[in-house]
């Protein structure tokens, strides 16, 4: 009985579900890290820091699709346009590494960006103001796809779009961002977008350190946020969103109001795909509007697909898995690797629709058995 | 209210604010005996008329049925009461003094308007448990919903409605996993944890045996009273069993309405309803 009870405490379900996951994560972090930083790198057992900052690259990833998978697997939204709250909160990280440069740039102008003195402008645009302190940045990568999300949900969820026009006028929005931020006008540094960063809060972008600390970082806010997200989720909202899910004109004839559930679910995501970016940029050191490119959004969605929907640390396992096979892949063939990821998708979709981690758990069902007897 | 007065009546923790109090029950003005009054009401769908210049009154406490031939709008009556199509004219009032039309289904719900859908619909990948957990009477806003625990006293209205619909057994199970009479009788426990003013049940022995329908009737017919229940079955055993006033829709309108008896022998009923059973 008391079994059935917990599963609706969110912090017995965070206590539940959490630290497998968050000790997995540690445990690799700390191996990779102590592996970089305390053996001489002619040791087999060194990794490099290239490796490092691929492994923080995958984390950011990883935190990435855990924001789809909330609004996907736990409520049926399919976000074809997530890629842009990732873009806009790299963007926004971009834009203060961008100001830390100072007058280290080619054109050694200690207020404005290189792009900006070469387009002969005069003084720095309003929107760039601001941005050279760390804290007003962070704000910026959590309040610009937040308010992004909330406009978009405000609109799209309260007239009732639903189901597949929902997914095309988020691609839409996506490239709409992405043909804006080649323009030059815009400010953004056009189809060169951001880069060249020298360093972060002081320290050297380039050093082992530095490298080290930010896949740290990535790893801690990629813990938070799994507890956050389970917390959440655990907690009656989370029934409320899979109710919207599974049956959403019953769940408005219950009383709940599903669209502001929808909006709310959808801001967080966002947020937390903003984090992602901005986690994202330093490590790879550039943010274009490659980024906001329609294609990336629906790789995103082919990662949570591979792992596993709405269990959360199936979408970190299937964008871990896919963006490996990736490196690998491109490495050997890059020309190949759409029609891989194409005909992947679409094997995920007819064998495995609750994706590889689904399989591995179908195939552990003993242990949970097990408790519910014990219970 | 002054700016003093507002701040008292927020400083005041002896008592909900105002903003937080439900916006439910009690107000709902019955002094002339009637519940539900729908008056004049029209809907049509490209052209089709599937609801006609129709009046109905509900008397409180009143266990109502309606029945009628496929198609003569019965759902649609209950999706035009619950705030899922709007009427291109007409008046749907709760009590005197509550105006429906224009409120959403939130809303609606929160009046205290309970509906039990035609096809089933639980939340079938959650427990049954929690099914009647969302369905409870509560604060639904956002954060209420990510600060809400399981009191002691939540959970002892759930087992007593578990008992009621009988599924204590079944509690942990996925909602999906019932039969069909099982998920019609969890659907009319969401109803009843509600606790709502009116209940509108959308043919609630479909697909239920003999033994099912019977404790169906024997419940409905004890709700009523406290109380407001509207019926649609096409079952005329069910109907017979648990009718005390039934209406007759044909084509959008009321044909009769009288008992069970009055309205068996009325002949317009005879030949556009009763008469192509037989
Ligand atoms: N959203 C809609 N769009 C178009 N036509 C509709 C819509 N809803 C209902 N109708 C039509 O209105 C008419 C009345 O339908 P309704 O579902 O209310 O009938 P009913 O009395 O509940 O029938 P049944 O006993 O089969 O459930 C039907 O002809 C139906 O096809
Ligand atoms: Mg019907």
């Amino acid at each position: 009985m008391s079994n059935l009870y917990g599963q609706f405490s969110a912090l017995h379900q965070l206590r539940e579900k959490a630290p497998v996951f968050v000790a997995v994560l540690f445990a690799i972090t700390a191996w990779a890290s102590a592996c970089n930083l305390l053996l001489p790198e002619d040791s087999f057992f060194h990794v490099s820091t290239f490796t490092i900052t691929l492994l923080g690259k995958y984390l950011c990833y990883a935190l990435l699709a855990m924001a789809v998978d909330v609004v996907w697997g736990y409520c049926g939204i399919l976000s074809l346009g997530h890629g842009a709250f990732f873009a806009l909160g790299g963007y926004a990280m971009g834009m203060y590494l961008m100001r830390q440069i100072g007058d280290r740039g080619v054109y050694g102008n200690p207020l404005l960006p290189d792009f900006m003195v070469f387009l002969n402008w005069e003084a720095l645009p309003w929107y760039w103001q601001g941005f050279d302190q760390f804290w007003f940045a962070m704000l910026m990568v959590l309040l610009v796809p937040g308010l992004l999300a909330f406009a978009f949900g405000w609109l799209a969820f309260r007239s009732r779009v639903a189901g597949v026009y929902l997914s095309i006028i988020t691609q839409a929005l996506t490239y709409a961002l992405m043909l804006a931020f080649f323009r030059n006008e815009m400010g953004f540094g056009g189809n060169n977008g951001l880069t060249d960063f020298k360093d972060i809060l002081g320290f050297d972008l380039q050093a082992d350190g530095t490298r080290v600390a930010l896949f740290v970082a990535t790893a801690l806010v990629l813990a938070a946020a799994y507890c956050a997200s389970q917390l959440i989720l655990g907690s009656k909202f989370g029934r409320v969103i899979l109710a919207v899910r599974d049956a959403e004109a019953r769940a408005r004839f219950v009383g709940y109001r599903t669209e502001t559930y929808k909006v709310w679910l959808f801001v967080y995501s966002a947020v937390l795909a903003g984090i992602a970016g901005a986690l994202y940029v330093p490590q790879v050191g550039i943010i274009n509007p490659g980024e906001f490119s329609p294609l990336n959004s629906i790789e995103i969605v082919v990662w949570v697909a591979v792992g596993g929907r709405g269990t959360l640390y199936g979408a970190v396992v299937g964008a871990l898995l896919v963006n490996y096979a990736k490196t690998r892949f491109t490495g050997i063939m890059p020309e190949a690797w759409l029609f891989a990821l194409g005909a992947l998708f679409v094997a995920v979709t007819l064998f495995l629709p609750r994706g590889l981690t689904g399989l591995v758990m179908e195939r552990l069902p003993r242990r949970e058995k097990l408790k519910e007897v014990a219970a | 209210m002054s700016v003093r007065g507002a701040f008292g009546e927020l400083a005041n923790r002896d008592q909900l604010w105002p903003f937080l109090m439900p916006a439910r029950g009690a107000r709902v003005d019955v002094s002339k005996q009637v519940l539900l009054y729908i008056e004049d009401l029209s809907v049509s769908f490209d052209g089709f008329k599937a609801i006609n210049n129709l009046n109905l009154y509900i008397n409180d406490g009143e266990l109502r049925c309606l029945i009628g031939a496929n198609g003569a709008g019965k759902t649609t009556l209950m999706d035009i009461i619950t705030g899922k199509t709007h009427p291109d004219t007409g008046a749907v009032y709760f009590g005197q003094n509550i105006d429906l039309l224009g409120r959403s289904e939130a809303e609606i719900a929160e009046l205290g308007i309970g509906r039990k859908f035609q096809k089933p619909t639980v939340f079938e990948a959650q427990t049954v448990y929690a099914n009647l957990e969302l369905s409870m009477r509560a604060e639904k806003g956002i954060m209420a919903s990510l600060g809400s625990r399981l009191t002691g006293e939540k959970r002892d209205r759930i087992d007593q409605v578990l008992a009621t619909i009988g599924l204590s057994d079944e509690r942990a199970l996925a909602a999906g996993a019932l039969s069909h009479g099982q998920k019609q009788w969890l659907e009319i426990g969401m109803l009843l944890i509600a606790d709502p003013r009116l209940l509108l049940v959308d043919e609630p022995v479909a697909g239920m045996t003999a033994q099912e329908t019977e404790r169906t009737a024997e419940l409905l017919t004890s709700l009523a009273g406290e109380r407001t229940v509207v019926v649609v079955e096409h079952d005329m055993e069910f109907v017979r069993s648990i009718a005390r006033t039934v209406t007759v829709l044909h084509q959008g309108s009321v044909l009769a309405e009288g008992t069970m008896e009055q309205v068996q022998n009325d002949p317009k009923v005879i030949e556009v309803y009763l008469g192509d059973e037989h």
